[in-house]
């Protein structure tokens, strides 16, 4: 009797402490928008209808953001592009047609995926940036930002695919196998289309990640204000631009910086809902 | 040290609201001035025994910081503008903007109006300068930077003329720009530009308006782009912060200044 009312007690504790948790991650987040808005508030009364304007002059109070924003989801769309395919077929490929390797090659890519983001920025500025430039002046470009951050993400993303190939039903392989199917009807018809939620939710974490760094970006994506006409032009993303001008920034200019932050959030928030969305249509799918 | 922290904290929190605290100076602002003015507050402390607070975040900061009293001293990269007159700027030393080409471009001079035409994009290929037949990569800093503001005033062009094809935050990221770009032009502090160039960066400093871009003739006045390192404070000096002020100005000073690239005021 004693003893299940004290575990009684342990476990309402417990699940106390979880809320309580889960009450702090939903305030902190909760905080952070909150002081965005109260920011921002003035700052949109005044200039908002111009956020959609193209041009970036805060010296002159011109606070058009739509082309950074342009940036910041061209920038990450191209890197996801990029690193999202090579991914998956290397992911499967380690794990269907070179099982030998794949140990090795996954540590390999550990090691990758630990390495700091302004590493991959140094590499594309002192490396990438002018190789590009060889045949395309300038060199720093949404191109080069975005095989950068294709680099950078390729890792985790390359990880996750391997986890959810790994985590499908042995006997869909054996069934395959019974029927004599081939290994690349079986990957294309059976295993990807299983595994494809998990797949997807992993590279969509991932391209929240591209559409946050910062600092790998600013080193070569040249930060134009523009909207980019070839591959070979330079961009200004979002995250560019707080780094760029935050600490030099006051007043009205400032604020606008606060506004930017606000807008990546709505853009982050906006392609999270589309990818649950997607997720959920895959689900019944399946 | 526990004891003393503890102590300059019952001293801040009694003293807070009347004057700050006697035996810590802040001094926040401009990032070109910072590293040297955290050499010389070092040197200070050790002789003075008063601690002193060195802050980087932009001369937008130092402006900002004296106004409201979070400093005691505001670093200041340029002249006091006309609205900013309730201050008091103390020039610490000079600094000048250097043009900056690849070592491998063979233009050797610009005048004002080509770099006007070159940053407005009249003028997109270097062949009519002089150079090789190649499009210029025209390297501009981002907004807010005294730099850039300087560089703006002195040709007379609006942020929005500028058609940049890179835009960049710290001088060195300007001096990796142009070193790894044969056909890129920039321009970044005159004493990080002379340093990198030393130590083997394959830069050519331009001269301007037919002045050469050296550390003599900024010192002599004569180098047309070069601008006040400053630091601007409100209202009455303390006895503190004056003794701080003497102690750069001071001609023993002058090394530290060279260390820096940066030239004390001759007195």
């Amino acid at each position: 009797m004693i003893t299940t009312s004290s575990r009684f007690h342990a476990d309402s504790l417990l699940s106390w402490l979880l809320r309580l948790t889960g009450a702090a991650a939903v305030l902190v987040l909760g905080g952070i928008v909150a002081v965005l808005l109260i920011q921002s508030a003035p700052f949109l009364v005044e200039h908002g209808s111009a956020l959609w304007r193209n041009d970036w002059q805060p010296g002159q109070t011109r606070y058009g953001m739509a082309a950074m924003i342009a940036g910041s989801v061209l920038v990450s769309v191209l890197a996801l592009v990029i690193a999202g395919p090579l991914a998956v077929l290397l992911a499967a490929w380690l794990r269907y047609f070179a099982p030998l390797i794949r140990r090795p090659v996954l540590a390999l890519v550990e090691l990758m995926a630990g390495i700091p983001s302004v590493v991959y920025g140094l590499w594309g500025m002192l490396v990438l940036v002018p190789w590009i430039n060889q045949w395309a002046p300038p060199g720093a470009s949404w191109l080069a930002a975005s095989l950068v951050l294709a680099l950078m993400i390729l890792p985790l993303a390359l990880l996750v695919t391997d986890t959810a190939l790994g985590q499908l039903p042995a006997r869909y392989l054996q069934a395959g196998q019974a029927l004599s199917l081939s290994r690349v009807g079986m990957l294309r018809r059976v295993l990807l289309p299983q595994a494809g939620p998990a797949i997807v939710s992993g590279l969509v974490l991932q391209f929240g990640r591209a559409l946050g760094e910062t600092m790998a970006v600013l080193m070569v994506a040249g930060n134009v204000v523009q909207w980019p006409t070839s591959l070979f032009d330079p961009v200004r993303t979002l995250t560019a631009n707080i780094a760029l001008e935050m600490a030099y920034a006051t007043g009205d200019h400032r604020v606008a910086l606060f506004v930017s932050g606000l807008l990546l959030l709505l853009v982050t928030a906006v392609l999270l809902m589309l990818s649950w969305r997607l997720r959920g249509e895959r689900h019944e799918m399946a | 040290m526990i004891g003393k922290t503890l102590k300059g904290f019952l001293l801040v929190w009694l003293l807070s609201g009347c004057q700050p605290a006697e035996d810590k100076l802040v001094i926040t602002g401009s990032s070109t001035i910072s590293p040297l003015m955290a050499d010389l507050a070092e040197q200070f402390e050790t002789q003075s025994g008063i601690q002193v607070d060195v802050q980087s975040g932009g001369s937008g900061r130092g402006i900002s910081d004296a106004r409201q009293g979070l400093a005691d001293f505001g670093m200041v990269s340029r002249a006091l503008k006309t609205d900013e007159q309730d201050l008091t700027a103390h020039l610490i030393g000079r600094d000048g903007i250097a043009m900056i080409v690849n070592a491998a471009n063979p233009v050797t001079a610009l005048s004002n109006a080509e770099i006007v035409a070159i940053y407005t994009g009249e003028q997109q290929n270097w062949s009519s300068l002089g150079g090789d037949d190649a499009a210029i990569t025209v390297v501009h800093k981002a907004d807010g930077r005294s730099t850039q503001e300087l560089f703006l005033a002195h040709f007379g062009l609006n942020n929005d003329q500028v058609q940049p094809d890179m835009v960049i935050g710290e001088n060195q990221q300007g001096i990796k720009a142009v070193a790894n770009d044969v056909n890129a032009i920039g321009y970044v502090s005159i004493g990080t530009a002379i340093y990198e160039a030393d130590a083997g960066a394959p830069l050519r400093l331009l001269p301007l308006s037919g002045v050469p871009a050296t550390l003599e003739s900024v010192d002599q006045g004569r180098y047309p782009l070069s601008r006040e390192l400053n630091l601007v404070s409100q209202g009455e000096l303390s006895e503190t912060a004056s003794q701080l002020l003497d102690f750069m100005t001071d001609p023993d000073r002058a090394a530290t200044y060279h260390d820096y690239y940066f030239l004390p005021v001759s007195r």
